[in-house]
Parts: structure tokens; C-alpha cells; sequence
């Protein structure tokens, strides 16, 4: 198979990934190759099997609703970690524009 | 005798009948650390006030009675699972400096044993890869010959047990991560059943087939890491519910003296598959011998289907980590983009340069398989493969008690030899792959040493044994016997 660079950039941008120009020409490669490899999974006759999501046979496990409460110091590491913050808050650009 | 030449076992019995303690076994270990790191740049970072401050800790725990299998035993932990005080990068320019609010399951378990954690371990970036150069901060050499990978993704953790910087080690394993770095440093590595043990803590790849494991010098050692670290955690419902036995890894390792009564299979797809080297298949073909010197009857079985166990894997994998690895996001935590202007720009230019270039194959991979119009044909498809993976092994699982053989198709090979190639690197996961779709425990132990195809000095081969989901303990029992035949684990590299 073989994608076009547009296609590339569309996929990127369904990624949220901002690539070069080099990229996008090797990429257009590489991930052809790929799909072609993986492609060879059409040749196995699936008809009435059920696909596997995970295997542990454990469905719907729930733990209790409630809220956990974090001490202070793990709440400061975890606002500290953002790289723009206001006070408590982080900050974002315009999510409406 | 060296201190930092001991396991993890035999570190324990020396803190326990007081040859020494355990600031100085850590600082034994620091100081080699410092020597050979520099060389083969196995740790990311090294924690050495946290470690001293640990060991002192361990110490005085044990100077008022109590006693641990693990208390001021030194270990390392791959990068990409969360330590408070220490950063966890995932070898990634994006988590660079991230420091985690809060430990991983395993990492509580260990802190609570009384463990000291030297540092944190190399990885391919995200643990996306089989030779650890894909590191955002420089491949790990192996030990055995530098110019070549360890391994990978766990191959920080594989260099390091392997040359003596540290007791042991944790690793993750998705599709080969622990098992391939053991093989290519010749050391001990269990891929753990899916559920064993929690993944609280672990950066996620692939939720499906991701789980946590020992890298260890003997396999007794990965018996009482994994001791300590199994069991279920409410922080991750994938967890098997039950808990091991008290000290059923550890009695596992004594229950047998020999392999009689044991059925062994070996695939014979895997001894006829293009790409395995004369030498391997030698080194194999003795370990299997061994077997059966050992008592165990060995049978030829079929995983028909196994061979599809990579095509599998490269759809499901990247799938999971296109989704996954979308919170990396430049917002909350990690590298920022600075000159973005809106806010897909905040997160296209901050996923563009944070991520390296195997991550964002994956990203770009897993969302064209999961894009509307495509998903039945790749993920969808590939789920069912899987199912008919797993039904392979059931099937055998039947009639033995482990299959057995290769880890890898050959030795560890030469730095830069496949970087240019992202498929042939995907290749290497071929004895691997079918394992972890189907979330069976398997071990990998040093079965010999062989030359590389192309010359140089010989390098580790190592034996893989796969058994039935959640039966580790018989894995150690199996393992431990061969080990106590073979003098490979003795062998260590020299530096």
C-alpha cells in the first residue's frame, strides 16, 4: 500500500503531532511498510471468533466511590509539575477562539 | 569477594549474620556505579543520597530484630515506573524532569520490604523498542561486548544486573521487554503473568499485554522479588485477585530436585524459522538435552498460529499507545512548547519535539488503525488473531506442563545495526510476542553462550519457559533446577 503525504499530515494532526517536512517524507514510508506487514493478518479466517481485549476473564470491576484524599506534599508536586500555572490553576490557551 | 558481586539472596544472608552492612553494600554499589556507568550508561539517574539515607534506615530496622528478604538489599528500577524523590523520564525528552506525586504499587511493596533503590534504569523511549536506542538520553551498551545493544526495552535494568551494579532489578515487559534484554546480558528475567502484579505506577503502553517483572542473577532471586511484588491493588482492576501463597515462590524453588514427570514442549515452528542462528540453535538443543537429562520427557507441539504473534502485536500495540501516550498533552505535566500560539499548536509542537521518533511512528500507527474505516480491518482483526494465539496455547497446555525454547533468534547484535529499519527491529520480537498476547509467564535464563554470526567474542543465549497463567511458582521450580545443572548464570562479564 502506499500513503499519500497528505494522508500523513492528516494523521498527524488526528495525533496532535507537529512533524517536519523530513518526517513526513520518511514516515510516508515507513508506515506503508508497516501496514503492509500487519496486512498479512487478512489471511487469517476469523469468521465467528471473538476478539480478545484481555485475558485476565475479570469483566466490570469497580472499586468504591469515593474520593481519596492527597497530602499536601503530593498536591504541590502535582501542581508543580505543570509548566504554566497560575496560583492553583493551570494555565491553558483559548479553548474556544 | 566483592559485595556488589552478591545477589540478592546472598546480600540478604550477609546482612543477616552481620558480614556487613548495608550502607556498605549501597556504597559498594555506588562506587561502581560511578567507575562503569559513565561506560555503559545503564542508569538515567542515580539516587545516591536517597539510597544512603534508605540504607541507613534498613540498617537500624534490622539492629532492632527485624529481619526481610529484601531489607538493604540494593536494587535498580526501569525508568518508566514512579518513585517520589527520584524523576521517572520513560527515557523521554517529554518527562525529562518529571517528578511522579506518588509511588507505584511495586515501588510501596519495595520501600515497605526495606529495600534501597540505587536509581532508576535506561529504556527505549516509553519502553518502545528491543535494543534500548531508542533512549532520548543514549543507547546502554552491553556489558558483555560495548559495541553492542543490551537488549531491550528493559535494557538498563538487563546491563546493570548483569554488571554488577546492582542486587537485582525491576523491569516491564509488553511484548519481550524483560525477556530480551535477560537474553542479550545473560541474566534471569520473568515476564510476569498479565494480573500478577499491579501496574500502578507504570507509564502505560500497551494496557493489554503491559506488566512488571524481575531482572535478576539467579532465579531465586526473581523468586523473592516477585514474592514481594505480586499480589492484587485496588489502584489497578487488572489484577488477579488472589494473592501467591507466603513464601510460595521461595518454597517453589526447592520442591524439585529433578524434571521427572514433566512434559516439556517445544514449538517446531520456532527451531525451523528463518533467522535462527546455527550458534542459538546449538545452545538450545543442549538446553533442551538438559531437560531431559534432568528427567523431563520432551515432545514436539504446533503454535500454528504464533508466527502471526508480531503482526498481532504491531497492530494492538501502537493502537494502545496512540491512546495512551495522548495525556502527554504539554499541559499538566512535561515538556511545554512555548512558542505555540493556540492550543493545538500547545500540543503539536509539545508531542512533535517531546516525543522521539519510534513514539511517534507508534502514535501515527495506532491512530491509522483505530480511524474510522480502518478499525475492523486492523484492531478489530487483529483481536481475533489474538483470540486464536491464545487457543493455540491452551491447546498445548494440555498435553505439557511448559513449552520451551529460544528467546531470541540470535545474540545480541551491533549497535546501529537495525536503527534504520523500524521493521526489522520489530522482527526481533518473534519467540516473544505470542507470550504476552495471550498473558502466559515466561521466564528467560542464561542456556550458553554463542559467536555472533558476523565474529567477535561469544555473548549469552538464553532458554525461554513458558507456563500456564499465574503458575510462576512452577516456572521457578523448573527454572531453578536447570540452573543448579548449567554453571551459565556463573559466567560474568568482564569489565
Amino acid at each position: 500500500m502506499s500513503l499519500t503525504r497528505e494522508e500523513v499530515k492528516h494523521i498527524a494532526a488526528l495525533a496532535r503531532l507537529e512533524l517536519t517536512e523530513d518526517e513526513i517524507t520518511r514516515y510516508q514510508k515507513e508506515l506503508a511498510r508497516i501496514l503492509d506487514y500487519v496486512g498479512q493478518l487478512q489471511e487469517v479466517d476469523t469468521a465467528g471468533i471473538e476478539p480478545t481485549a484481555q485475558v485476565t476473564g475479570l469483566v466490570n470491576r469497580l472499586r468504591e466511590d469515593k474520593s481519596i484524599l492527597v497530602d499536601e506534599e503530593a498536591r504541590k508536586c502535582l501542581l508543580s509539575a505543570a509548566p504554566d500555572r497560575e496560583g492553583d490553576y493551570f494555565k491553558v490557551k483559548a479553548v474556544f477562539e | 569477594m566483592h559485595l556488589y558481586e552478591l545477589d540478592v539472596v546472598a546480600t540478604a544472608e550477609g546482612l543477616r549474620q552481620k558480614e556487613f552492612s548495608s550502607v556498605e553494600a549501597t556504597q559498594a554499589y555506588l562506587e561502581r556505579i560511578d567507575n562503569l556507568n559513565p561506560k555503559l550508561n545503564a542508569y538515567l539517574t542515580v539516587a545516591a543520597a536517597e539510597a544512603l539515607a534508605a540504607a541507613k534506615t534498613a540498617d537500624e530496622r534490622r539492629r532492632r530484630g527485624e529481619d526481610g528478604n529484601l531489607l538493604g538489599v540494593p536494587l535498580a528500577i526501569k525508568d518508566n515506573i514512579t518513585t517520589v524523590g527520584i524523576r521517572t523520564t520513560a527515557a523521554s525528552k517529554i518527562l525529562e524532569n518529571y517528578q511522579s506525586a506518588y509511588d507505584a504499587t511495586v515501588i510501596k511493596k519495595l520501600k515497605d520490604a526495606g529495600a534501597v533503590i540505587l536509581g532508576k534504569t535506561n529504556l527505549d523511549e516509553f519502553a518502545h523498542g528491543a535494543s534500548t536506542e531508542n533512549s532520548a538520553f543514549g543507547p546502554t551498551k552491553n556489558p558483555w561486548d560495548t559495541t553492542r545493544v543490551p537488549g531491550g526495552s528493559s535494557g538498563g535494568s538487563a546491563a546493570a544486573v548483569a554488571s554488577d551494579l546492582c542486587a537485582g532489578a525491576l523491569g516491564s515487559d509488553t511484548g519481550g521487554s524483560i525477556r530480551y534484554p535477560a537474553t542479550f546480558c545473560g541474566v534471569v528475567g520473568l515476564k510476569t503473568s498479565y494480573g500478577r502484579v499491579s501496574r500502578s505506577g507504570l507509564l502505560s503502553m500497551t494496557s493489554s499485554t503491559d506488566v512488571i517483572g524481575p531482572i535478576t542473577k539467579s532465579i531465586h532471586d526473581a523468586a523473592v522479588l516477585l514474592q514481594t511484588i505480586a499480589g492484587p491493588d485496588s489502584l489497578d482492576q487488572t489484577t488477579y485477585p488472589k494473592s501467591p501463597r507466603d513464601n510460595e515462590y521461595a518454597e517453589a524453588i526447592s520442591t524439585r530436585a529433578d524434571l521427572k514427570g514433566l512434559r516439556f514442549g517445544v514449538p517446531k515452528e520456532w527451531l525451523s524459522v528463518g533467522g535462527l542462528t546455527a550458534g542459538v540453535a546449538k545452545m538450545i538443543k543442549e538446553a533442551i538435552g538438559t531437560v531431559q537429562k534432568l528427567g523431563g520427557e520432551v515432545v514436539d507441539v504446533s503454535l500454528p498460529y504464533a508466527k502471526y504473534g508480531i503482526p498481532v502485536y504491531y497492530v494492538i500495540t501502537p493502537s494502545e499507545i496512540s491512546a495512551n501516550l495522548a495525556r502527554y498533552d504539554g499541559i499538566r505535566y512535561g515538556y511545554h512548547a512555548t512558542e505555540a500560539t493556540n492550543l493545538f499548536d500547545v500540543y503539536a509542537k509539545s508531542r512533535g519535539k517531546g516525543f522521539g521518533p519510534e513514539a511517534k511512528r507508534r502514535i501515527m500507527i495506532g491512530t491509522y488503525a483505530l480511524s474510522h474505516g480502518y478499525y475492523d480491518a486492523y484492531y478489530l482483526q487483529a483481536q481475533k488473531v489474538r483470540t486464536i494465539i491464545c487457543q493455540d496455547f491452551d491447546k498445548v497446555f494440555k498435553s505439557v506442563d511448559a513449552i520451551i525454547g529460544p528467546a531470541a533468534p540470535h545474540v545480541a547484535f551491533k549497535l546501529g545495526a537495525k536503527v534504520s529499519d523500524p521493521l526489522k527491529m520489530y522482527l526481533e520480537d518473534i519467540f516473544m510476542s505470542p507470550a504476552s498476547l495471550a498473558g502466559l509467564p515466561s521466564l528467560v535464563l542464561p542456556a550458553g553462550f554463542a559467536k555472533p554470526e558476523e565474529g567477535g567474542e561469544e555473548m549469552p543465549v538464553g532458554l525461554q519457559i513458558i507456563g500456564r497463567r499465574f503458575d510462576e511458582a512452577a516456572l521457578f521450580a523448573i527454572g531453578h533446577c536447570f540452573e543448579q545443572a548449567t554453571e551459565h548464570h556463573i559466567r560474568r562479564p568482564k569489565l
